[in-house]
């Protein structure tokens, strides 16, 4: 008799844990054929809303631990991937992409985490500055985290493209509520397993499944949300994001890229667009 | 004299668990939920019991008592300032000509072990201060040893002391151990004299939950049927958002009925409870999910 193969069910993943959606829904993913691969959740405004209560309550506390301590924790995000390489390949390429492609992808993934690993005791001292100013005044500039960041991750390259982009902003100290890609669903919520054994403290990164439309005008105007990211072309979601933002003068980032993998894709600025830059007079010669 | 004990209903802890769960899978919305809003906000106890409290603060809850919104209109003010006796005068002088009361905790709250004359001095001293309604704790190491006319007699003197002000017992569920000994020291408070009865100080873990809310619904119930006398219930403690105060409402609205749905009979004890009131409120008007940063701390 042939084995029956226990199928993962992919959950939300929200303050360290792995509920489903508390709307009840789901909607199915289908490889390129049109057979059935998962149901995943079909995260509702309110799974956003519990998620931003949970990211606020931990964003003090990661922002701050030591820059030590948050580069070894994304290191160590990078081994735990590392380990299960093959099984991030092999989801990837039943979402459709070619092996060769899907191995690319999660090796740069694993890299991309280890880059930003590498900048978080040292972005600090790369963007911050010391003023010339005309009174006796010791004037410097240093950047602190913009607080809790809604990320709408990049619709192709489920993987990469999440990371890319959720990477530089915890490095940065911020808490972020992710919604990963629509169609490429599945290597966001294994990467959440991966968060959930790396040390992350839980409701540092949140992941969302579900449909842009329907998240986008909450992710973009919740008064607690001090940051957006936006990863797509659309003009009329850019066009709601702008406006909704305005409400609580939420920083908007916008990246129109469609492919991650470029090594223009990596760098220390992608850190400081989620850090606000304090500037503070300190009087010499009194 | 108390009456005896032995024939006052027991609980099955298991099914008071599965009888409460049922009232927190309700689902309220759109005007309704409004309406419960300005309800729940109307019957908070606003309340500060810290050490740190000072005059400045108390002044400060009392505005945020009688002005909880900038912006919102139509808003009710809640019902009462909760405090320690020193800030009774403090807050009576700073909600003069509103219609909020002043409510003070007394017999060393709250862990309520003095002796009764000091107990009883502490009660006319919030009393002399104007205080309209005292919380008073029992003593609720008498009540576990079994000492249950001391517990009564206690309350008794205290109800007197009080004269024209309300008394609400605080029964501390947290330390009664069983659902069955939550009904006994209700049956006692209630016959004592008690205008209400409540559950915790807000010290102790667990403070207020369904179960032991249920419990003392259900012995003003029995209460009302027999003697046909209305007894107030005040959970406190650990009720922090709207949604929680929601489920105290249905489960209040379904044991004792309409009659209770105010002020008058209904409080909630809480400190934070006021603002997550706001949030939502705000949010029903807005649209947009709100932000604490937007709203008065204290």
């Amino acid at each position: 008799m042939s084995r029956l193969n226990i199928n993962k069910t992919y959950k939300l993943y929200i303050g360290g844990k792995f509920p489903r959606t508390e709307s009840s829904r789901y909607y199915p993913i289908t490889n390129t054929k049109g057979d059935l691969i998962a149901n995943m959740c079909l995260a509702s405004r309110k799974d956003f809303r519990n998620a931003v209560v949970i990211a606020r309550k931990v964003q003090e506390s990661w922002a701050s631990t030591s820059a030590l301590n948050k580069g070894q924790i994304l290191y160590r995000i990078a081994e735990m991937l590392e380990g299960r390489k093959e099984q991030f390949i092999e989801e990837l390429v039943l979402q459709g992409t070619t092996k060769k492609a899907a191995q690319i992808e999660v090796e740069t993934s694993i890299d991309r985490l280890v880059y930003y690993a590498g900048w978080s005791d040292k972005y600090q001292q790369f963007f911050s500055t010391v003023n010339p100013v005309s009174s006796a005044h010791f004037n410097f500039t240093n950047l602190e985290p913009t607080g809790v960041v809604s990320i709408i991750a990049p619709e192709n390259q489920g993987l990469l493209g999440l990371i890319s982009v959720i990477a530089p902003a915890i490095i940065g100290g911020n808490t972020v509520i992710v919604l990963a890609s629509e169609n490429i669903p599945l290597s966001a919520i294994s990467f959440a397993e991966v968060l959930n054994s790396s040390d992350v403290p839980g409701g540092i990164v949140n992941i969302l499944t579900g449909k842009r439309e329907e998240l986008i005008s909450h992710m973009a105007s919740h008064m607690d949300v001090n940051a957006i990211i936006y990863c797509g072309t659309d003009k009329n979601d850019i066009k709601t994001i702008s406006e909704l933002a305005s409400n609580n003068v939420k920083r908007t980032i916008f990246y129109k890229k469609s492919d991650w993998l470029n090594n223009n894709n990596e760098s220390p600025y992608f850190i400081e667009k989620t850090q606000e830059a304090k500037t503070t007079w300190h009087p010499v010669k009194v | 004299m108390i009456k005896d004990f032995s024939k006052i209903p027991t609980y099955d802890t298991l099914g008071v668990n599965e009888r409460v769960d049922r009232f927190s899978k309700r689902s309220i919305k759109n005007s309704s939920k409004i309406e419960g809003l300005k309800l729940a906000l109307s019957m908070i106890d606003l309340t500060t019991l810290e050490g740190n409290d000072t005059k400045g603060k108390v002044e400060q809850l009392c505005y945020k008592a009688m002005h909880p919104h900038n912006t919102l209109q139509g808003l009710p003010t809640v019902a009462a300032i909760c405090v320690y006796p020193p800030f009774v005068s403090v807050a009576k002088k700073a909600l003069q000509g509103s219609k909020i009361n002043v409510a003070s905790v007394a017999t060393a709250f709250p862990s309520g072990q003095s002796d009764l004359k000091i107990k009883l001095a502490d009660t006319k001293f919030a009393v002399d201060q104007g205080a309209d309604e005292i919380d008073m704790v029992i003593s609720r190491g008498k009540f576990l040893s079994g000492d249950y006319q001391y517990v009564y007699d206690e309350i008794v003197a205290v109800k007197e002391a009080c004269g024209k002000a309300h008394l609400k017992v605080i029964l501390e569920t947290g330390e009664l151990e069983t659902l069955d000994n939550v009904r006994k020291a209700s049956e006692i408070a209630i016959q004592a004299g008690a205008d209400f009865i409540k559950t915790s100080t807000g010290k102790i873990q667990p403070a207020a939950t369904l179960p032991v809310t249920y419990v003392m619904l259900d012995t003003i119930k029995d209460h009302f049927i027999k003697t046909g006398k209305m007894i107030g219930m005040k959970p406190a403690g650990g009720i922090s958002n709207s949604k929680t105060a929601f489920q105290y409402l249905i489960m209040l609205n379904e044991i004792l009925g309409e009659k209770w749905m105010n002020n008058k009979y209904f409080r909630f004890g809480a400190s934070s409870l006021a603002n997550d009131i706001l949030m939502q409120l705000v949010k029903s008007e807005t649209g947009f999910y709100q932000s604490a940063n937007y709203f008065s701390k204290d």
